[in-house]
């Protein structure tokens, strides 16, 4: 079952580069969704359903691909089908030209592959090539309107993910020489904290997710790259392929190879606790509503990271868990975002108003969002922020526990703002001719807001059913 | 071992020009001269293959690269071109500074990481590792590829809009 994840996809883009121009676009759409509605199926029923017994060994052995499915490859494959599907959606109603959502599509596929790849593999060099495969399909995604805005914007990621290439590919290199190998088990048991190397090696490639993940004081090229991109792609990126790629591979890590130790809890913690604060106190500040976003971002991953630094199992689920609800509420805001800007024009909050009374759904979607954020019960955000107070404060970790408290307030402010700012208040001259953005638009918001309520009222009741 | 390290500091030498000129034609051949030196320490390092891709991509490949897009640029003012090279030299002399400080400690020190010796991977041929052990790379490398050529289709390829 697992490689046929790696492999649809890619057996889709050939097929659908084979198809006479006329088919490609409206079938390559149609495709492209049934597969991420699979992917996100398959994942959500893996706590009913062995899916490692539906499998054919025979030609697994042939390919030669060993890959891995636990609980965490779900909670990658399933944030990364609902969010691709989101800004399938999104690029189906913003990218004009045909030739240009086409390639869109392919290059969505394209990144679907390294980030399933990301979500499967054992061992840490494949993991490296799978990261530069969505890292690649994502600088072009980025420049596919050719817009001078775009190119800047991927010059600045391009430059920093060449620096995190390079520590991760150094790090690698000391893990082949204290374990021989590098593959997670045989890392995690050449793995020794008394040698020089092992933390040389664990820091190096640490410092590489963390800027692949944006992460304070790593975090410079993150707000120009998702502001810069088209709608569709600051969809595919601030939901999931910045967090799949920095992110997720720091949970895979900790979990397979390099082990919860002090030195790395430590790093965890303090990177964790600069992201929420410097993040959350930056995006009070902005005006432009992609780039308030992106800070936003930068916030909430540092939550997902100070999970992490909590060093426990609950710390895990709550990590895992705000790793899923930041691809919904994120991907969802920045959706929101697209039908502004489509709808407005501009970005600028300041020159916005009272917005809610002629886009009432994008507004009503947008604040069910910005609650969840905010961790407002009884959304899905509530119950991932509450397990990473509590994950904290059982490890003994009480000052990073209050920091995330306080930082919660700072969310709610800077989300207050934002809906005043766009939405409340009454509507200004230049917003009265504004309508409510396409059906198509409308679309992934509703659905993302809905699974934000749906996950909060049910989450006590099926949280069992994940953790095991 | 003397041969090493004068390939070494020649090496070091090549990149440090490549990185200090101002003259992006001249950068290129420098980061080839490097590349060409880093093969023969590859070479006499016992890793044949390493060296034959680096010889080939890097060296040969990345260079042709490099200076066909250097030839579709103008060559500055000769007045321009001096005060930025000035500008360059102002700007990375503490580069070579750094290096002949971290050298001279790194030979004072001898081995600052301890006594650590490499665990054997075991004596497997590359060829074997590549096409039957790492096939998932392989894939993961097709998947880059493929992406790059999409990378050149859209970025030079012109849409022929209504």
């Amino acid at each position: 079952m697992s490689y046929l994840l790696i492999l649809t996809p890619f057996l889709a883009l050939v097929i659908l580069n084979l198809l006479p121009n006329r088919l490609r676009e409206t079938v390559g759409h149609r495709v492209c969704l049934l597969i991420l509605a699979a992917q996100s199926m398959i994942a959500g029923l893996s706590p009913f359903v062995a899916w490692s017994r539906i499998t054919s060994m025979q030609l697994e052995s042939i390919l030669g691909f060993n890959l891995l499915m636990d609980n965490l490859s779900f909670v990658l494959l399933i944030s990364a089908g609902v969010v691709g599907a989101a800004s399938l959606l999104v690029g189906w109603n913003t990218i004009k030209h045909g030739k240009e959502r086409f390639d869109f599509i392919n290059l969505l596929l394209i990144s679907l592959i390294g980030m399933n790849g990301i979500s499967m593999v054992r061992d840490l060099f494949s993991l490296y090539v799978f990261i530069e495969v969505t890292a690649i399909a994502t600088f072009i995604l980025m420049t596919i309107h050719k817009t001078k805005e775009a190119f800047e914007g991927v010059l600045k990621y391009l430059i920093l993910s060449v620096v995190a290439s390079i520590l991760m590919l150094s790090s690698i290199s000391f893990f082949l020489i204290i374990s021989g190998g590098v593959s997670f088990p045989a890392i995690k048991a050449a793995i020794n904290l008394s040698n020089p190397l092992s933390l040389i090696a664990i820091g190096l490639f640490l410092c590489g997710l963390f800027i692949k993940g944006g992460l304070v004081p790593f975090h410079a090229w993150l707000p120009d790259a998702y502001t810069a991109a088209p709608n569709a792609v600051s969809v595919l990126m601030a939901g999931i392929v910045t967090k799949a790629s920095g992110i997720f591979t720091v949970m895979r890590l900790l979990n397979n190879a390099i082990g919860y130790n002090e030195p790395v809890k430590n790093i965890l913690l303090i990177v964790g606790a600069l992201s929420i604060v410097v993040g959350a106190l930056v995006a009070l500040g902005q005006k432009d509503i992609k780039k308030m976003l992106a800070y936003s971002s930068v916030s909430q991953v540092g939550y997902i990271i100070i999970a992490l630094g909590a060093g426990t199992k609950l710390g895990l689920i709550a990590a895992a868990f705000h790793f899923i609800n930041h691809a919904i509420f994120k991907s969802q805001l920045f959706a929101n975002a697209a039908a502004i800007e489509t709808q407005v024009g501009s970005r600028d909050m300041d020159k916005m108003g009272g917005l809610a009374q002629r886009m009432p759904i994008t507004g009503a979607t947008s604040a069910i969002a910005s609650l969840s954020v905010a961790g407002i019960p009884p959304l899905a955000g509530f119950w991932s922020k509450l397990l990473i107070i509590i994950a904290l404060f059982i490890s003994g970790n009480y000052i990073y526990a209050v920091i995330a408290v306080l930082a919660s307030v700072l969310t709610l402010a800077y989300f207050l703002s934002l809906q005043r700012r766009v939405f409340f208040g009454k509507i200004t001259q230049e917003m009265a001719a504004v309508a409510e953005a396409g059906a198509g638009l409308l679309f992934p918001a509703v659905a993302l807001s809905s699974i934000t309520v749906a996950l909060g009222l049910v989450f006590p009741f099926i949280i069992g059913l994940f953790v095991r | 071992m003397e041969i090493m390290v004068l390939l070494l500091i020649m090496m070091v030498l090549a990149a440090l020009w490549a990185v200090m000129t101002s003259l992006l034609l001249r950068s290129a051949i420098a980061l080839a001269l490097t590349s060409v030196i880093l093969t023969v320490i590859m070479y006499r390092m016992g890793a044949p293959l390493a060296a034959v891709f680096e010889l080939s991509v890097c060296a040969g490949l990345i260079s042709v690269v490099f200076i066909s897009v250097i030839s579709l640029t103008h060559r500055l003012p000769l007045k321009e071109y001096l005060a930025r090279r000035q500008s360059r030299i102002m700007r990375f002399w503490p580069l070579p500074v750094i290096l002949i400080i971290a050298g001279v400690a790194l030979i004072l020190i001898k081995n600052p990481l301890g006594a650590i010796s490499p665990v054997s991977a075991g004596a497997q041929d590359v060829r074997a590792v590549m096409w039957n052990l790492r096939q998932l790379d392989l894939f993961g490398q097709i998947m880059i590829l493929l992406a790059g050529v999409f990378g050149v289709l859209i970025l030079f390829k012109g849409y022929k809009h209504d």
